[in-house]
């Protein structure tokens, strides 16, 4: 316990020595955002009816888009090397680094989620919908993007080749997240959403952990 | 203690080693030579565990080295081509999370280890600011910290001045002195003083 607490305060200082890396994913999210309504239609009726599929597209994508570099620094500068060589156990390091990218990006999202719901005139009955749903589903797709960047880490261009393999895996977090954000709108009962939600959760967490370890090693001794 | 069987590996469709066998006891330095591309840091990899690209038997105290990993890491130090040093980190913090990650590395505090290395008044210096040599030297601290029986460094020297050197392979003797192991690379003329060293050659196993 005392080596994860090590390994997440190394790699939250890292995160915020490195301020870009938190900014990016936010303030992507927050322009596709402000953008859509000006490429689209400024019209309320309209926003309120396409906020819950912009805002969770625009999440998504923020995530997926900084997933990608959650291994490189530490491939590159030989730092991946020093912890398999490590009688610790690299589980706990991948767990540290994923609820670090989690929380500079999928949590930061959460919170701001409100700002954008506004700009969007989601009803506030839907608010809380929102938000619990992001706060549910942003941990899975760092969880399910970190399998992908440890198997393309060591790819000179894994850019392309991680959103393939990922996407697939993030549709049904995109489906159930909107899905709960439409339910909330409307007034209907959202707890069917958020257990599956809470379920795909829970079972990433279980798994993806073991997925990237092996993936992570595959990457460093090939 | 170390024992590499019937070694086979090939790269890039070149043939890197072959029936290649290597015994390495306590208390002995070896440098293992050859040209570049011989594949030496290869060999070190395997050793480590950081490379699958091979076929054979890898023995740690007679026993396959996969099963009794835990052990053989936390016997292992390892310094890579790659130092592992974080470039937005300070010294003092690079150093601090290598001591989580090898609890071997107990010998004497981190500030006496930067003190050794001459980095002492650069401890709060973010790494990226510092130059190459003092970079390698962050990563060369952990050699006195390491109580580890087996060093494995690759190139170690790489960027160190004369005097760095030196004051290495003094650490050196002294390390195979206490009966420790040091398996390195290095194109330097490598002095290490009251010992002999055992030259392996990669050109002479293909």
């Amino acid at each position: 316990m005392n080596f994860f607490y090590a390994a997440l305060k190394r790699e939250l200082l890292i995160a915020f020595r490195h301020r870009s890396d938190i900014i990016n994913p936010l303030a992507f999210f927050l322009m596709v955002a402000v953008l859509f309504p000006l490429g689209v239609s400024p019209d309320p009726e309209f926003l309120s009816e396409v906020a819950a599929g912009v805002i969770w597209v625009s999440a998504l994508l923020a995530c997926l888009l900084s997933v990608d570099g959650i291994f490189r620094s530490d491939y590159e500068d030989g730092g991946l090397e020093q912890m398999l060589v490590s009688s610790e156990s690299l589980w706990v390091m991948v767990t540290a680094k994923v609820l670090t990218h989690w929380l500079i990006s999928g949590f930061f999202l959460t919170l701001i989620s409100p700002l954008v719901a506004m700009m969007f005139f989601l009803p506030e009955s839907a608010y809380f919908s929102l938000m619990a749903s992001l706060l549910l589903g942003t941990p899975t797709l760092s969880l399910m993007g970190a399998i992908g960047a440890a198997l393309t880490v060591g790819l000179r261009k894994g850019g392309v080749l991680i959103s393939l393999l990922v996407l697939p895996l993030y549709i049904p977090v995109l489906i159930f997240g909107s899905g709960t954000v439409q339910a909330g709108a409307m007034g209907l009962p959202i707890q069917g959403y958020i257990a599956l939600l809470a379920a795909l959760l829970v079972f990433s967490l279980m798994l993806a952990p073991f997925a990237i370890v092996a993936a992570l090693k595959i990457s460093v001794r090939s | 203690m170390l024992e590499v069987k019937n070694l086979y590996c090939e790269r890039d469709e070149r043939v890197l080693f072959e029936h290649f066998a290597l015994q390495i006891n306590p208390a002995e330095v070896v440098q293992i030579i050859g040209q570049n591309g011989s594949g030496k840091t290869t060999l070190l990899r395997i050793l480590c565990g950081l490379s699958d690209a091979y076929e054979g038997e890898l023995l740690w105290k007679n026993q396959a080295i996969a099963e009794v990993s835990r052990d053989y890491y936390q016997s292992l130090l390892y310094v890579g081509h790659l130092s592992g040093v974080k470039g937005s980190l300070t010294a003092e913090e690079n150093l601090q999370w290598m001591v989580q990650l090898d609890s071997s590395l107990n010998k004497c505090t981190i500030a006496e280890a930067l003190k050794q290395v001459g980095l002492y008044g650069f401890e709060d210096v973010p790494c990226h600011s510092l130059s190459a040599g003092q970079q390698r030297r962050v990563g060369l601290a952990r050699l006195y910290l390491s109580s580890a029986p087996l060093w494995i460094l690759d190139e170690p020297f790489t960027a160190l001045d004369k005097q760095g050197v030196s004051e290495k392979e003094a650490l050196i003797a002294a390390h195979v002195a206490a009966g420790g192991t040091v398996i390195l690379t290095t194109h330097h003329n490598l002095v290490i003083p009251n010992q002999t060293v055992r030259y392996i050659d990669l050109d002479k196993a293909a």
